[in-house]
């Protein structure tokens, strides 16, 4: 039987070969070959088995995790948190991130596992390592915020708005605005729920004041908060739908109303539409936005649009609070013959939107008619015909 | 050559009360016990002194090193003595006799400490006076506890070593320039008196202790005494625990501090290699320059004989293979004594790896009985099971894969817990080793941070009780016959394959090469 400890025969690439091989005369090399393409692989340097125990360990939570084996996966991670002080500086860096997801998704689901836990684990990760502060805050208020935490998910995210460390902060930057957003965000559901307790309050309400008050200040805070934010280029749909609709409640001619109503206009929910067609006759209440003629184009098209939806509830609703006033603030005889010499087209749209509320035998309505008769005529006929199918007012009275 | 007049200076230290001094850079004298420095200075008497005050600063540079802690001086050397104590004395918890650690890993210890201090000096511990009084000594008696200059169990410390550094270094044969100054620095330290320069060294010839040679000598001491722990065996123990291995530092004595360079010698994170431990085994026995070993004759443990019935047993193969392997053994002379027999002087030195061996031979049985051509064994289990079904009052033929079957399905369930086992290994200390004054307090922090995060979690981890550790066995796989749920396949008979061949029986199976294979042409 041959000697199994042979020479070498084979010239080694790799000096470090000649250690590891013990080939015997027949060839049978495979070991050798196998501990060679681990070698490539790590670059030249032999995985510790430290190493291979993290790597194996990392992939049992994920499997447990995957099968929803939650006690299981928290045994796992008892082992995995040496990696938290692993030689391998980069492996150490990357270590709390990983720990603080995997760790999170067991907290978040395991039954054993409640808020304080979860607080506890994430103000410990919080303070490991300087860049994920911010990040942890976030996931932390986000589940805070999922367990109805109002007020500790805004805690969270206060604290983590003062965050700084000299010049790391810049490359944070985003997480930053992202903390102010959602701060902004809690703000605004603070506000709205003020909002709606105060509508519920009689004016002679002896809080009515104070409730004013506490909206209003914290309307203003809302929106400067949000207002710095939406300066940063970026998608912020979600939140600047929160401004803007404060914004609307403070200053309903905004100019960003029209854009708030084209939102609303292509939203799917029907509540949308409805307060699309409560921001347009908001923004015409105001003088300002008299000659605004694409707010005019809006009302008309709307106003059609929503009367074919068979929503004509809305419109006797946004017009209840105004047919007192606005046939003289816009619909007069004076508006008329001024809006026909300005500007023809706005005065078509105004007369449109007229004939629709105010029926085709309104002033308005009347004398753009006549005035149009002789050059627009086609014009004319159209919009007799949009009247005639669309007035709200009852021919019959 | 008196080099200071240090003896000369006979108070009694007012902190320890020894007397026993040293002289700092400064010229003040300070005590060796205790490291108390005095505000009492050595005037220079004579010329002769200066060179070698060059000479004890150096030594003293070893010795005078930033320390991060206060503790005991210690050298490297002296870290692995007390690891090799602790693995004797787990070898002797798992029921090897107690002269292994008391003569025979001693010896071979003494014997390394002998062969290595030749070549370097620079520590003064083991002065010329010393070597002297070792190299005298005979080999084979002594205890370790008897022998506290040298030897220590470390229940206090190595004091002497201080006193001695002053006598001369002259006698010694070679003399490595240190630059001592180099140590100092902040982030190159270490808690042994030696460890920066320990781990720099590479000195031609020397063979320089490290955690996987620690085994090595273990295995050379089992080896000789011809125990019934195989390396494969003794390294299954480390992994599990049984010897300490990884983080075996961590039973140093409490003032045995530990840091900086230290961590890159003693801590360890690796779990011991096989063929490492194997080529290492040859290389500390033929740098010891050690005597033919015992033979191991045919009422050994390591003798193919036995071992291989043990994994017979182990496999759950039938014992009438046992007839079979002993055929083997003796047809290719591997069962004799000049042959197993380890011979370090010997022109090649090698030594065999009894336990891969003794599985070969079992591969080869099998392979002889049933071709393991995927064809042959299949058939000839079909041969059996019909057998087997017609005659159920008999002793079952051998099926082999029914063996196969139960087999694979055990070893498989043993893989999946042993890779489980692995990936669960806690490898960091319970007291962190920090590297240098910077980091340690990052280090703790650190530590502190992991058991708390761990506190936190296994209060979420299923309560059960899981296995706790295991009692270390010889057998990772034991059957028997009255287990109704397992097969056991001991008893079970080779008729099925066998033939009668004139006097005696033969196998079936005629064919051993697989066809598509050619012979090489250097046989």
């Amino acid at each position: 039987m041959s000697d199994f400890s042979g020479e070498l025969t084979r010239p080694m690439a790799e000096a470090d070969q000649v250690e590891k091989s013990m080939l015997s005369g027949t060839g049978m090399s495979i070991p050798w070959l196998r501990k060679q393409m681990e070698t490539v692989e790590t670059g030249g340097k032999k995985e510790k088995d430290f190493a291979k125990t993290t790597s194996a360990c990392l992939g049992l939570i994920q499997e447990a995790l995957l099968k929803h084996q939650w006690e299981k996966a928290a045994e796992y991670m008892h082992s995995y948190f040496q990696i938290l002080e692993d030689s391998d500086a980069g492996k150490r860096q990357a270590a709390p991130e990983i720990i603080w997801r995997l760790g999170s998704e067991i907290l978040y689901y395991h039954p054993k596992s409640n808020v304080e836990t979860f607080s506890t684990f994430a103000d410990r990760m919080k303070n490991i390592g300087v860049m994920n502060y911010l990040k942890i805050s976030l996931q932390h208020a986000l589940y805070l915020l999922h367990h109805g935490m109002l007020e500790d998910a805004n805690r969270s995210l206060s604290q983590a708005e003062t965050w700084r460390y000299g010049e790391k902060s810049s490359s944070q930057d985003i997480l930053i605005n992202l903390v102010q957003a959602y701060k902004g965000l809690l703000q605004y559901y603070t506000w709205s729920k003020k909002k709606m307790e105060l509508s519920k309050l009689d004016e002679e309400d002896y809080a009515y004041g104070t409730a004013t008050q506490n909206m209003r200040s914290h309307s203003w805070k809302t929106s400067v908060n949000l207002s710095a934010l939406i300066q940063i280029p970026g998608v912020w749909d979600p939140f600047v739908k929160s401004y803007v609709e404060i914004l609307y409640q403070i200053v309903p001619s905004h100019k960003l109303m029209l854009e708030f109503h084209r939102i609303l206009r292509n939203s799917d929910k029907e509540e949308h539409h409805k307060l699309g067609l409560e921001v347009l006759f908001a923004i015409l209440d105001f003088a300002g936005c008299t000659k605004n003629i694409t707010a005019w184009k809006y009302l008309a098209k709307y106003l059609k649009q929503t009367l074919m939806g068979n929503h004509l509830a809305w419109v006797q609703d946004e017009w209840r609070s105004r047919k007192n006033w606005w046939p003289s603030f816009h619909f007069s005889y004076f508006w008329a013959k001024n809006d026909w010499t300005e500007d023809k087209a706005l005065a078509c749209e105004k007369a449109l939107v007229a004939g629709i509320l105010l029926g085709k035998g309104c002033r308005y309505f009347r004398y753009v008619s006549k005035q149009g008769h002789q050059g627009l005529k086609k014009k004319m006929k159209r919009m007799n015909r949009a009247v005639k199918s669309y007035s709200i007012v009852d021919p019959g009275l | 050559y008196n080099v200071l007049n240090v003896k000369e200076f006979k108070e009694r230290c007012t902190q320890c009360a020894a007397v026993s001094w040293g002289l700092t850079d400064e010229g003040k004298y300070y005590c060796t016990s205790c490291h108390n420095v005095t505000e009492i200075s050595k005037e220079v008497i004579n010329t002769g002194d200066i060179p070698n005050t060059k000479i004890q600063a150096i030594n003293r540079g070893l010795k005078r090193k930033r320390k991060l802690e206060k503790g005991w001086d210690w050298y490297v050397c002296e870290g692995f003595q007390c690891i090799l104590c602790q693995q004797a004395e787990a070898l002797k918890t798992l029921g090897v006799g107690p002269e292994l650690k008391n003569e025979v890993l001693h010896n071979f210890w003494k014997r390394y400490l002998q062969k290595s201090k030749q070549a370097y000096c620079k520590n003064p511990i083991y002065t010329s006076r010393r070597k002297a009084v070792v190299l005298e000594e005979n080999l084979s008696h002594s205890d370790w506890e008897s022998e506290p200059e040298l030897l220590s169990d470390f229940s206090f410390p190595f004091v002497e070593s201080g006193a001695e550094s002053q006598s001369d270094v002259n006698t010694q044969k070679s003399f490595p320039v240190i630059k001592a100054s180099q140590s100092e620095t902040a982030s190159v330290c270490s808690g042994s008196l030696d460890g920066v320069e320990y781990s720099r060294r590479k000195e031609k010839g020397i063979v320089k202790m490290t955690m996987p040679r620690t085994l090595a000598f273990c295995y050379l001491s089992l080896l000789w005494q011809r125990e019934t722990i195989t390396l494969s065996d003794l390294l299954r123990f480390v992994e599990e625990d049984h010897i300490p291995y990884i983080n075996s530092f961590q039973h140093f004595p409490e003032e045995m501090k530990l840091y900086g360079r230290d961590k890159g010698i003693f801590a360890i994170e690796s779990w011991p290699d096989y063929e490492d431990i194997y080529k290492k085994t040859i290389e500390v026995a033929t740098f010891l320059d050690l005597p033919r070993f015992p033979d191991i004759t045919e009422d050994c443990y390591l003798h193919p004989n036995i071992l291989c019935m043990k994994y017979l047993m182990e496999v759950n193969l039938p014992d009438e293979m046992h007839n079979l392997t002993c055929q083997v053994v003796k047809l290719t002379g591997i069962g004799e004594v000049d042959f197993l027999t380890f011979d370090p002087i010997a022109k090649m030195a090698k030594t065999v790896k009894y336990d891969v061996q003794a599985v070969a031979i079992i591969i080869v049985v099998l392979k002889l009985l049933f071709l393991l051509d995927d064809n042959l064994e299949w058939s000839l289990s079909n041969l059996a099971e019909k057998h087997n079904e017609k005659n159920k009052e008999d002793n079952p033929w051998f099926d082999f894969r029914k063996w196969y079957q139960v087999m694979k399905r055990t070893v498989d369930e043993k893989k999946q817990k042993w890779e489980e086992a692995r990936a669960k290994y806690i490898w960091k200390s319970e007291k962190p080793v920090y590297h240098s004054s910077i980091d340690k307090s990052v280090v703790y922090k650190r530590r502190e941070m992991v058991v708390s995060l761990q506190k936190q979690f296994s209060t979420l981890v299923d309560s059960t009780p899981t296995v706790g550790k295991k009692s270390p066995s010889s057998f990772q796989f034991s059957w028997s016959e009255e287990d109704t749920d397992r097969t056991c396949f001991h008893g079970h008979s080779l008729q099925g394959i066998l033939k009668k061949k004139d006097q005696s029986l033969t196998t079936k199976n005629s064919l051993y090469w697989l066809s598509t294979q050619k012979f090489c042409k250097r046989y």
